[in-house]
């Protein structure tokens, strides 16, 4: 048993590692706060240390910046858009999904991998030609960016929807069908059900990437309606320089959503990542 | 069951095919064309061959970027993956509050590139202060204020799905291994390891092409300064559509080359360590 004894005593160090590792991996966020209540001089000038009665500014960063890129206006379509595209993009691709696995065509599976293929190329490969596409079809405004997410996350949602639906018995569908149910029945009260863990793990991976996603609400509708991130973007805005106290005071109010969103669904977000990944 | 599932093409696998048309084929074949041509809104497009190709290497920019990209992948890509190793190793030891240590260290992945970005901007400027510098003084700033942002985003992430590769070793190989006399590291090498194979070829993927790809945290944490010189790929291409008139063409040709680069590292990797997975 002296290797008992010695693994708790080496857990114990490790435990005391671990506490200092999470001190660093959290001191960024604190840092941030700190600052956020610190008048804009010193934040490059004492960037460490707790706001004084000298450098204290209470809120005086948040109301300034809040009126300054309209904060609130942005984080209203933030919402609106990460919201309304997750849920389409996980209908259409669970649908769009079933179609291909289901029905064995050339063109279904040259649609497939084409889906597929579209997830590694970079952003940038189409990024003018797409907002000039957009800008023709008028689809430059919250509701037709909607239109472009579930174009980008298709290749995924249908990814691991198919992923999953290989992996469920034909015979269930087919029975449902003899029965009499036709394919939007069979479809929307036998296959949608059973597809609800992956529906959860696409619903995640698609959030974080919405949600905090900055050069496609930027190219397409960045003038008009700012998203959070392009709206903290432009607060660097020409050549001036950059109101640190406004932008402390932002990036606490752009963090705030995700933190409480990940500690609520926390268990969901993290194993729907590893689901994400191992089929990715 | 095909056939009637085949009636409803308009219902099920249209609308996620037209999203995806809009968004990215047809964008991404006018890419490739405009990639031969002169333009400046689409519309006006003269084929010019392979001018842009070869206007790409007048100056240097792509080659510095190109480099760049390169050299930031490499570091980040070995840093991110032995650190999440290393910790998904600690974590899975039966520590106390491992539960706790994963919530802490995973939550910096789910916060935006552009918030991480000027969140580092402010720990590193604060860091080089005394020094009397800044983040854009001198490019090394920039290469490791980049690599330590990335690390902090993606170790959590990678962790997470190493802890599900390890966890997934049964215990009775281990218990063999260790009542054959196996040391530490000869567990670590010859049991642990090969079994968490599919795990690495994942997490190199992800790190691999997000490292590739990386635009907005560059954008937000030096936006290229000093001087180009910690311009990345995606950041140069960007600025060479939008910051140079006359210069979209070349732009676009650089994008269709930066996506070949993308696809041909990303295939590479993944044949190679999948290669491993099967002698493992």
């Amino acid at each position: 048993m002296i290797v008992d004894k010695n693994k708790k005593s080496t857990n114990f160090i490790l435990f005391i590692v671990l506490i200092a590792l999470a001190f660093i991996f959290l001191a960024p966020i604190f840092i941030v706060l700190m600052n956020s209540f610190k008048s804009k001089l010193f934040i490059s000038s004492e960037p460490f240390t707790f706001p004084t009665t000298d450098t204290y500014s209470g809120g005086d960063n948040y109301i300034s910046g809040a009126e300054k890129i309209k904060f609130f206006s942005a984080f209203g379509y933030s919402l609106f858009i990460t919201v309304l595209s997750v849920l389409a993009i996980s209908l259409v691709t669970s649908m769009l999904a079933w179609y291909v696995t289901r029905v064995k065509t050339k063109f279904t599976s040259f649609a497939y991998y084409l889906l597929v293929f579209s997830m590694i190329v970079p952003f940038q490969m189409v990024m003018f030609t797409m907002s000039k596409t957009a800008n023709m079809l008028h689809l430059d405004n919250p509701i037709g960016i909607i239109v472009l997410y579930v174009g980008f996350g298709a290749g995924l949602g249908t990814f691991m929807f198919s992923g999953f639906i290989k992996s469920i018995p034909i015979s269930l569908e087919e029975a449902a069908m003899i029965d009499g149910a036709g394919p939007v029945a069979t479809f929307f009260r036998i296959v949608f059900p059973m597809l609800k863990a992956t529906a959860i793990t696409v619903a995640i991976l698609n959030t974080m990437w919405v949600w905090n996603d900055y050069l496609l609400p930027y190219l397409t509708i960045g003038t008009e309606y700012k998203t959070i991130p392009v709206a903290i973007q432009y607060l660097r805005g020409g050549y001036g320089a950059v109101d640190m106290g406004a932008m402390m005071a932002m990036l606490v109010l752009a963090m705030v959503p995700i933190i409480i969103f990940y500690l609520s669904a926390q268990r969901y977000i993290i194993r729907g990542v590893v689901a994400g990944a191992v089929k990715g | 069951m095909q056939k009637s599932i085949r009636k409803y093409f308009a219902l099920f696998a249209l609308p996620g095919l037209v999203a995806f048309a809009v968004a990215f084929l047809i964008p991404m074949v006018m890419g490739i064309v405009l990639s031969f041509a002169k333009f400046s809104t689409v519309t006006d497009a003269t084929f010019t061959g392979f001018d842009n190709y070869r206007k790409i290497f007048i100056d240097k920019e792509f080659i510095t970027a190109l480099w760049f990209t390169v050299r930031f992948t490499v570091v980040s890509v070995v840093s991110i993956n032995l650190g999440a190793f290393a910790l998904a190793m600690l974590l899975t030891r039966s520590i106390k509050g491992t539960n706790i240590f994963r919530t802490i260290f995973f939550m910096p992945n789910l916060i935006g590139g552009i918030v991480l970005g000027w969140i580092w901007q402010v720990i590193i400027n604060g860091v080089l202060l005394p020094k009397g510098v800044t983040i854009v003084s001198d490019p090394k700033y920039g290469f490791w204020g980049l690599v330590v942002l990335m690390n902090w985003q993606n170790i959590g992430y990678m962790m997470v799905i190493y802890i599900a590769g390890i966890q997934n070793i049964s215990h009775d190989l281990i218990e063999a291994a260790e009542i054959d006399g196996a040391g530490r590291w000869t567990l670590l090498k010859s049991v642990i390891i090969p079994s968490v194979m599919p795990s690495i070829t994942i997490c190199t993927f992800l790190t691999l092409t997000n490292g590739f790809k990386l635009f907005d945290q560059n954008l937000a944490l030096t936006a290229g300064d000093p001087g180009k010189q910690t311009e990345m790929l995606a950041l140069n291409i960007f600025n060479t559509f939008y910051g140079r008139t006359g210069f979209e063409g070349v732009g676009q040709a650089k994008a269709v080359l930066f996506t070949i680069i993308v696809a041909a590292i990303a295939l590479t990797q993944l044949r190679l360590t999948r290669s491993k997975e099967v002698e493992a």
